[in-house]
C-alpha cells in the first residue's frame, strides 16, 4: 500500500480516534446530538489537525524539546482561532450549535496525540495525510454517533424525517446518557467485527506490541496485522494437513468410517 | 476436589437461606401494594405489571442463552425488577414503553454489568429514569378513574402556603385518609402508603431487611421537610409528604436492595441520611414534586464510596502509631 493511502487508512480504520483510541471524548460525546453537528465538528477538527500538522512538522527541527507541547498549544490556538472566525462568518448556525466546543478544539487529545506522536517525527507530507487520515476517521465517527442519536432521539437523519408519523422519539438519546449509550454499543460493535488489534484483547504476546496498551506507541500496530496474517495462513495450513491425515485415515480404515467423519468435522 | 468434603474455614454455619427463598420474601411483600394498585387503578394495571414481569424474565433468559450464561430465570430477582418497575409506571401508560423500560433494566442495567450481584443501580430504578427522561410527558400524567389528575404531591408543592395542608387536599378533591389507604392518583405501586407498610412488615418480620435504612432514610427527611417545607412544624404535612409519592415504596423497598446498598450498619446509617437529605431537596427545592428515585439512584452511585469508609476494623488490629 502506498505510504500515504496507508496513512489514510490508519486514520480511518485502524486507528480510529473515536472507537479505537478513545481520544477527543469531549466534543464526541457533547455535540454529536444531530448528525449534522457531528460533522460539522469532525470537519472543523479535521481542518486544524491537518494544517497543525504540517506547520509542527514543518517546524520540528526547530521547536526545542523541552517546550515542545506550549509550542505545539500556540500553534493549534491561533489554528482554531482562524477556524472559530470563519465558521462564525460563513455557517453561523453551525457556530451557534457547537457553542464552546470549538475553542475547545485547541485541547483536543487527537489534535495534541497526533503532533507528540505522528507530526514531530514525520516529514510535512506524511503528517498532512495523517492528519487528514486521523480527522476523517474523527468525522466518521462522530456522524455516525450522531445518526443514530439523531434517528432514535428525534425520529430524523440530517434533519429529515424517515421514521413513520406515530414513532415516539426516545429522548434520552439526544441528552448526555445516550451519548455514552451510543458510544458503548458502536464501540463494542466495532470490536467485535474488528481484527485483533492492541486495543482489542488483552496482552497477547504474539504481537509485535504485546497487545498491551498501556506500553502502545501508536505506531506498533501495523505490524500485527502481517503476525495475524500469517498466524492465519499456518492456521489454515495446519486444519488442512489434519484434514488430509483425516482422510488417510478414513481410506485405511474403512469400517469406522462414521466415527472418522465426525472427527473431521471437529477439526474443522 | 470431591464436592462431599467442604473444606471452607469455619464457622459453618449451615441456613436454608438462599438468594431464592429472600427474592420469593420480596415478592410476597410486594404483593399487598400490587394488588392495591391492580384494585384502584383497574385491568390497566393489572396489566401493565404483568408485561413488565413476563418481559423482564424473557429479557434475561434469552440474553443468558445467548451469552451461554446460566440461566438465572427461576431465582425471582427478574420478577422482583418486573414488579417493582411496573409499580413505579404510571397506569396510563403504553404497554410498549413498559416493555422498553423492562428491557433496558434487564439487560442495560443488569445483564451488561455481570447480571445479579454486580448491578451498580437498583435496575427498575433506571429503567425508571431511563423513560422518565425519555418520555416525560407520558410518565408524568397520573389518571385516576379517567381523569387525570395533578398527584397530591405536586398539589402540595405548588398550593399556597398560607392556606392549612387539610384544606388545599380537601379542595382538591382528595384527603390524607385517601392518601393513606391509596385511592390516590399516582403510580402504580406507591399509591397506597398501608400496605406498603403491611408489606414491610413482612419484610421485617421475616428479617430480609434491616431497620437502618428506612428508618433513618425517613427520619432525615422527616425532619428535612419540616425545616424547609415552608410549612412550620406542621405534623400533617409531615405525614401528606410520608404517605404521598413513592418514598414508602423507595425506602423499604428500593433502597433496601442488597446489590446497591452498603453492607455494614454504619454504611447503612450513612445511606439512609444521604437518601433523607436528597429527597428532601429533590422534593423541595427541584422541579418536580417527586425526587424518591432520583434519589436512590444516585446514593446507589456513592455506595462504594460509603463502603470504603466503613470497612469494620479487622480483630485485634491496632492502628499506627502517627509518626510526629
Amino acid at each position: 500500500m502506498n505510504k500515504y493511502v496507508e496513512r489514510l487508512y490508519n486514520g480511518i480504520v485502524k486507528e480510529n480516534p473515536t472507537f479505537v483510541l478513545m481520544l477527543g471524548m469531549c466534543p464526541t460525546l457533547a455535540v454529536t446530538s444531530s448528525a449534522i453537528n457531528g460533522m460539522g465538528m469532525g470537519l472543523t477538527t479535521t481542518v486544524v489537525l491537518m494544517a497543525s500538522n504540517m506547520i509542527i512538522s514543518a517546524l520540528r527541527k526547530i521547536i526545542p524539546d523541552k517546550v515542545r507541547i506550549p509550542a505545539f498549544i500556540v500553534i493549534v490556538a491561533s489554528l482554531v482561532t482562524i477556524v472559530q472566525l470563519l465558521l462564525e462568518a460563513y455557517v453561523p448556525t453551525l457556530y451557534d450549535a457547537l457553542g464552546i466546543y470549538i475553542p475547545l478544539i485547541v485541547v483536543n487529545c487527537i489534535i495534541l496525540g497526533r503532533a507528540e506522536s505522528y507530526a514531530s517525527k514525520n516529514g510535512i507530507f506524511l503528517s498532512m495525510f495523517d492528519g487528514i487520515g486521523m480527522g476523517l476517521g474523527f468525522t466518521i465517527g462522530l456522524t455516525l454517533i450522531g445518526i443514530f442519536r439523531e434517528l432514535l432521539g428525534g425520529g430524523t437523519i440530517f434533519n429529515v424525517s424517515v421514521t413513520p408519523s406515530n414513532y415516539e422519539p426516545i429522548t434520552i438519546f439526544v441528552l448526555a446518557p445516550g451519548a455514552f449509550f451510543v458510544l458503548a454499543c458502536l464501540t463494542a460493535l466495532q470490536n467485535k467485527l474488528k481484527m485483533p488489534s492492541a486495543t482489542n484483547g488483552t496482552g497477547n504476546p504474539a504481537m509485535s506490541c504485546g497487545g498491551n496498551c498501556t506500553s502502545c506507541a501508536g505506531t506498533a500496530c501495523a505490524a500485527n496485522h502481517g503476525l495475524i496474517e500469517a498466524q492465519k495462513a499456518a492456521e489454515k495450513a495446519e486444519r488442512a494437513a489434519a484434514a488430509k491425515a483425516a482422510a488417510e485415515k478414513k481410506k485405511a480404515e474403512a469400517e469406522k468410517k462414521e466415527t472418522m467423519k465426525e472427527d473431521a468435522k471437529k477439526e474443522d | 476436589m470431591s464436592k462431599r468434603l467442604n473444606v471452607s474455614a469455619s464457622p459453618h454455619v449451615r441456613s436454608k437461606t438462599s438468594t431464592k427463598t429472600i427474592m420469593r420474601d420480596v415478592v410476597i411483600a410486594l404483593l399487598p401494594a400490587c394488588i392495591a394498585g391492580i384494585y384502584v387503578f383497574k385491568l390497566q394495571a393489572a396489566l401493565i405489571l404483568l408485561t413488565c414481569v413476563a418481559t423482564c424474565l424473557l429479557s434475561e433468559y434469552i440474553y443468558e442463552k445467548l451469552m451461554k450464561k446460566q440461566i438465572t430465570t427461576a431465582d425471582y430477582s427478574a420478577v422482583i425488577t418486573g414488579l417493582l418497575l411496573g409499580m413505579n409506571l404510571p397506569p396510563s401508560i403504553p404497554i410498549w414503553i413498559a416493555m422498553l423500560g423492562s428491557v433496558f433494566a434487564i439487560i442495560v442495567v443488569k445483564q451488561l454489568f455481570g447480571g445479579l450481584g454486580q448491578n451498580f443501580m437498583n435496575p427498575a430504578l433506571g429503567a425508571r429514569c431511563f423513560l422518565m427522561i425519555s418520555f416525560t410527558g407520558r410518565m408524568t400524567t397520573f389518571t385516576l378513574d379517567g381523569v387525570s389528575s395533578a398527584t397530591p404531591l405536586a398539589i402540595i408543592k405548588n398550593a399556597d402556603r398560607s392556606v392549612p395542608v387539610l384544606d388545599t387536599l380537601t379542595n382538591n378533591g382528595t384527603s390524607l385518609f385517601k392518601m393513606f389507604v391509596g385511592y390516590t392518583g399516582g403510580t402504580i405501586g406507591e399509591t397506597s402508603a398501608a400496605c406498603i407498610l403491611l408489606g414491610a412488615l413482612y419484610l421485617f418480620v421475616r428479617r430480609i431487611i434491616s431497620w437502618e435504612i428506612p428508618c433513618c432514610y425517613i427520619a432525615v427527611f422527616s425532619v428535612f421537610v419540616l425545616a424547609f417545607g415552608g410549612y412550620g412544624f406542621d405534623i400533617n404535612y409531615l405525614a401528606a409528604e410520608l404517605c404521598g409519592g413513592g418514598l414508602m415504596l423507595g425506602a423499604f423497598f428500593m433502597a433496601t436492595d442488597y446489590v446497591t446498598s452498603p453492607i455494614t450498619k454504619k454504611g447503612k446509617i450513612i445511606f439512609g441520611i444521604c437518601l433523607g437529605l436528597l429527597t428532601g431537596v429533590f422534593r423541595i427545592f427541584g422541579g418536580s414534586a417527586e425526587g424518591v428515585s432520583y434519589a436512590i439512584i444516585f446514593c446507589n452511585l456513592l455506595v462504594p464510596l460509603i463502603e470504603k469508609v466503613t470497612i469494620p476494623k479487622p480483630f485485634g488490629y491496632v492502628k499506627e502509631a502517627k509518626k510526629s
